[in-house]
Parts: C-alpha cells; sequence; structure tokens
C-alpha cells in the first residue's frame, strides 16, 4: 500500500501533521493554564501550602510515593491521604501527621520503611497543608476508591 | 572516533542502571535492605538517572558517528566532542556520586537549590549545576552537529535527526521553572517527559534507524526516507496530542480525556510502520552484509518497542481504563519494555553496527562473536519481557486489591500480596542483567585465524 505514497507525500504529511498537532496542542495548552487556577482552587494555595511543596520536592517524596498518581509506586498513594487518614479533618489530619512523621522509621521488620527527615512541627504543619490543598483538586473523580 | 568513548561510556552506565534496578527489586521484598543507608528514593533516582543520561550519550555516540558519515565530511570540531563528552561523564559520575553520598535534602542546600528550585521532580532530580551542564553540554553538541551538517550532504536522515535535537533541547528548558502550584507543575512537566520520550526522541530513533537499515540491507535511499518521513509523521500526530493522556487525572480540563484517548489510540501505528519497515527492508535487501546482528538488533527495536510502547501503552490509556491503572504497577510494566524495546536497543542496534567497524572490523564481528551475541539478545529480550510481565501481573492485582470491588485492602497490604510476583520479576532482572555481561563478554571474542590473515 506504501507503493501509491511518494515520498514528498509523505514529507508533507509530516510536516502539515505535525504542525496541524503542535497548533491544536498549544492553543489547548493556552486554555488549560487558563483553568488551572479554577480547577486547584488557587485562591486557597497559601504560604504554608507553598512552603509544604517546597518541602516535598526538598526531600524528594516523589522518588517512594505517588502524588495524583504520579511518581513512585514504593509507597501509599498521597493525592487522597488527607481523606484516607485524616477522614477529612483538618486538626486530625494534622495530628496524625506529626505522631506518623515522627515515629519514622517504624521498627517493624523487612516492613517497607521511610526514612527519618526530622521535619520540625511548623514543616510538618506545612507539608499536611500541601497534601489538604492537593486533596481538593478536581481530579475528574480519580483515585476510584479511597485506597488510592 | 569520537563515537567511541561514547557508546562505552552509555554501555558501563546500562550495567550500573540494571544493577541498581536490581537493588531496587531487592528492596522491595525487603525493606530492611541497604536501609538507612541507601533509601528507596535515593536507588531509584539513580536507576532513572542512569538510564536518562545513558540514552543521551547513546545518542551523541549515534550521531558522532552518522552525521560525518551522512554529511560526506568530518565533523565540524572532533575536538570539541571529546570535550563534551568528558564535561558530561564527570557532571554525570558527580551527580550519581552526590545522590548516592549525601543526604537528598542536603544536596539540595548544597547546590543553591534555593536560588532556582528545580530538584526533587520525578525524573528531573538533577541539582541546578548539573542541569546547567546538562544544558551546556547540549548545546555544544548541537552546534557541533548543525554545523556539520550545514557544512556536508544534506540528507533526511540529518534533517529528521537534527529536528529531534532541537526540540529536545527546546522542551528541557521548560525543567528550570517549577510553579507553586502542584497542578500546573505536574501539566508542564509533562512537556519535557512526554515531549521528549513520545515525540523527540522518536525522531532520533527513526533516524538512526534508517541509517543503519540503509547500511545493512542497502535498499534504496529514496525508498528508506519515505518509510521514515511516514513513520515520524504518525509519530508526531498522535505523539503531541497524545500528551494528553498524561492529562486525565492530574487537575486540568477534562477534554483531555477524549483529546487524549484519542489521540493515544494512534500511538501504536509508527511503531507498526516500524516493524514493517525494518521487516520490509530486510527482505527486499540489495546486499548481504556480514553483520547479521545489527540487522537483527534493528528488526528487534522495532519488534519490542511495538509491544513495549505501542500494545502496553494502548491497553492502559483509554481514560475509563486508566482511571483504574493510572498510578500502579502497569505503568512501571510499560515503563520498562518501551525504554528498552525503544531506546535502548536502538543504542545496541547502531553499536552492533558502528562498533565493528570503529575497531577495524567493516564486516563486523567473527561468526563466534555474532552467535554469542545473539545469544545476549535472547536473554536480554526474555528477561525484559518476562520482568514486564511480572509487573503487569503485579499491576491487575494491585488494582484488583484497592481499586476493584467491595473488599478492598490498603496500599500496604496489598503489596505484601504481590511479594511472590515480585520475586519473579527480580529473577527476571537478573537475566538481563547476565545477557547484558553476555553482550559485553562478545566484544572479547578472538577474531577467527583466517580472518586475521586477510
Amino acid at each position: 500500500m506504501t507503493e501509491r505514497i511518494t515520498k514528498s507525500m509523505a514529507k508533507n504529511i509530516y510536516y502539515g501533521g505535525g504542525m496541524f498537532a503542535l497548533l491544536i496542542f498549544a492553543g489547548l495548552t493556552f486554555d488549560t493554564v487558563k483553568q488551572i487556577p479554577v480547577r486547584s482552587n488557587e485562591v486557597a494555595l497559601s504560604h504554608s501550602v507553598v512552603e509544604g511543596k517546597a518541602l516535598w520536592e526538598k526531600n524528594n517524596c516523589v522518588g517512594c510515593h505517588t502524588i495524583l498518581g504520579e511518581g513512585a509506586y514504593y509507597a501509599p498513594e498521597l493525592g487522597n491521604v488527607f481523606q484516607r487518614r485524616g477522614a477529612s479533618d483538618e486538626a486530625a489530619f494534622k495530628a496524625y501527621m506529626l505522631g506518623w512523621m515522627a515515629s519514622q522509621p517504624l521498627a517493624i521488620p523487612d516492613r517497607r520503611k521511610m526514612p527519618q527527615f526530622n521535619l520540625s512541627e511548623k514543616e510538618v504543619n506545612s507539608l499536611s497543608d500541601f497534601l489538604i490543598w492537593t486533596s481538593k483538586v478536581d481530579t475528574n473523580e480519580w483515585p476510584p476508591t479511597i485506597e488510592g | 572516533m569520537v563515537a567511541k568513548p561514547y557508546f562505552i561510556f552509555a554501555l558501563v552506565l546500562l550495567a550500573g542502571e540494571i544493577l541498581f534496578g536490581l537493588l531496587m527489586a531487592i528492596q522491595y521484598l525487603f525493606g530492611d535492605f541497604l536501609f538507612p543507608y541507601i533509601p528507596f528514593n535515593v536507588l531509584r533516582m539513580v536507576h532513572t538517572n542512569l538510564l536518562i543520561v545513558l540514552i543521551l550519550f547513546g545518542f551523541m555516540g549515534a550521531t558522532y558517528y552518522l552525521v560525518p558519515e551522512e554529511s560526506e565530511r568530518e565533523l565540524w570540531s572532533p575536538k570539541l566532542a571529546i570535550i563534551t563528552f568528558w564535561v558530561f561523564a564527570v557532571t554525570g559520575v558527580a551527580t550519581i556520586l552526590g545522590y548516592l553520598f549525601v543526604p537528598y535534602a542536603e544536596l539540595t542546600e548544597l547546590t543553591f537549590n534555593n536560588l532556582l528550585p528545580t530538584m526533587g521532580r520525578e525524573f528531573l532530580e538533577q541539582p541546578l549545576p548539573t542541569k546547567l551542564g546538562i544544558v551546556l553540554v547540549v548545546v555544544s553538541y548541537i552546534v557541533n552537529v548543525t554545523m556539520t551538517v550545514i557544512l556536508g550532504r544534506k540528507t533526511v536522515i540529518t534533517t529528521v535527526l537534527l529536528t529531534g535535537l532541537f526540540f529536545m533541547a527546546a522542551f528541557f528548558l521548560v525543567a528550570f521553572y517549577v510553579p507553586d502550584n502542584l497542578v500546573l507543575d505536574k501539566f508542564l512537566w509533562w512537556f519535557t517527559i512526554h515531549l521528549w520520550v513520545e515525540a523527540t526522541w522518536e525522531l532520533i530513533l527513526g533516524a538512526i534507524l534508517a541509517f543503519v537499515l540503509i547500511k545493512v540491507t542497502g535498499v534504496d535511499r529514496e525508498h528508506i526516507d519515505k518509510w521514515l518521513y511516514l513513520i515520524i509523521a504518525m509519530t508526531m500526530i498522535s505523539g503531541i496530542l497524545g500528551t494528553g493522556h498524561h492529562f486525565f487525572y492530574i487537575g486540568v480540563p477534562d477534554y483531555w480525556l477524549w483529546i487524549g484517548s484519542i489521540a493515544s489510540a494512534g500511538e501504536p501505528l509508527p511503531f507498526f510502520f516500524m516493524i514493517l519497515f525494518a521487516f520490509t527492508m530486510s527482505k527486499n535487501r540489495k546486499i548481504q552484509h556480514d553483520n547479521e546482528m545489527a540487522l537483527t538488533w534493528a528488526k528487534g527495536t522495532a519488534v519490542v518497542s511495538f509491544l513495549g510502547a505501542g500494545v502496553l501503552g494502548f491497553i492502559h490509556t483509554l481514560a475509563p481504563v486508566n482511571m483504574f491503572t493510572h498510578g500502579t504497577q502497569l505503568t512501571a510494566a510499560h515503563g520498562h519494555l518501551s525504554f528498552y524495546g525503544a531506546y535502548i536497543m536502538i543504542i545496541f542496534t547502531i553499536i552492533s553496527y558502528a562498533m565493528p567497524i570503529m575497531r577495524g572490523r567493516p564486516h563486523g564481528n567473527c561468526a563466534k562473536a555474532q552467535a554469542l551475541e545473539l545469544k545476549s539478545f535472547w536473554m536480554m529480550n526474555i528477561g525484559m519481557v518476562g520482568l514486564t510481565l511480572a509487573l503487569s501481573t503485579a499491576g491487575v492485582m494491585q488494582i484488583l486489591d484497592q481499586r476493584v470491588g467491595t473488599e478492598l485492602i490498603g496500599f500496604m497490604e496489598s503489596q505484601a500480596s504481590i511479594a511472590g510476583v515480585y520475586i519473579v520479576r527480580a529473577a527476571f532482572g537478573v537475566l538481563v542483567l547476565l545477557g547484558l555481561f553476555t553482550y559485553f563478554a562478545s566484544f572479547f571474542v578472538k577474531e577467527e585465524p583466517s580472518i586475521q590473515v586477510e
């Protein structure tokens, strides 16, 4: 079937098709960037949330965990950990996080280990704020269950 | 030949990459293994960063080999290519040592991450000096190649290659911007990650494959060029909008559910055409090249990338399916076979073709060496397919445990129930490493006496 296509036709499909795809992609990107503040509830993006995200990156949390499904698959999804471990209650979740972070690594032989990051109470609270903010992002109903 | 050190270093890094993969496979089963000396995130960073760097080394070696030949002139500056090699090698090694010996949080402070935060994002964990080093290396590489192409004969292969390189460099710049909003951060992160792996790198892959096929089959260039254009046309049309399959559930608008699903449905096509391409050219070959392994790898890369990137990718890029598979071991399974099939095997292809020539064996390695290489080909392929099937099984179990039905169990419990499958995964990983060592051994098989007389 490729006999009927000439080299110059193939070349035109490449340049034409590529440009076409690129233009649509650019247009949708523009629209998406405009919609993100609404879908992610950017007004709630407090200083503490930003601080928490910086800590998330500084300690390479994504090297073990997933967040909104992206990251490593060694440890649980954290996009909905606020609902799962905090029952959507901010005070309860923050208290849980303080206890959890302080008790790492758990002394259970051969369980996968989380390192002790030696974060201050303020830092753990920022991390919690970041996870709480993330849990409220409109993700088109993902994950399908609370277990992530 | 400046390509030689690039190829050798790429292979050394590949051995390191597989070794760290195995260490991770063990830590998956025994959480205390290497802990707290090397926590999982560090092993993973070394594993994935070695992969990226070794592919870049392989691409650079391939380019420095094929561009002078295509351009029918010498490389613009062989000296610059050698300097670039050392700068890249030293930067790469220093970065890996930094990961291994400095806690990551401390590394961010030591490397001025506070001035321009770019660290701590998947695959882009490199400290700022490393990222700047990569820019420097890539710019000097592109300048060198561009000058050679401009001053010499222009072919479709070099044009496609250069397009790939320019876009690759452009998309890397996005890695220097980390927004405070996680959703925007994730959205833009894919501009580097997806558009490298599923667009610009595929142009480079196509160009290398076309070059080797011309050389070992002797098929008319016009014919090869046409196929190359068709393949990359499909790659661009499906791959660029296919970025959308990453945008289903990360907080961006829901029209991506449709765009991503539809465009991704086309993503197996270029790989399927690549199979037709390799096998048709092989069937219609005009010459019987003695280097049979180069052609074997070329066919292999087409087939395995079709399975890994095409088939396994397609299985979970439809939005309703991805709802369940997103962020599970199925993603890891797809990642492993597609990176191996498309990028590691194309590097083996060009090395298998070019290395014997650079070592003074224009007809390829002797039959004995090629027989050993063929053995390594099957060991690595079986190993990779095996570990991919194991990871796929793990992914399905994970979904059934955590996401389907009413009796759900948590992540850690689910992982414990999958342990048996992870043992199988590790065993196939060992086979891959043994296959690589066998491949290395094929380099040291002595030439047969009859050929030495010639």
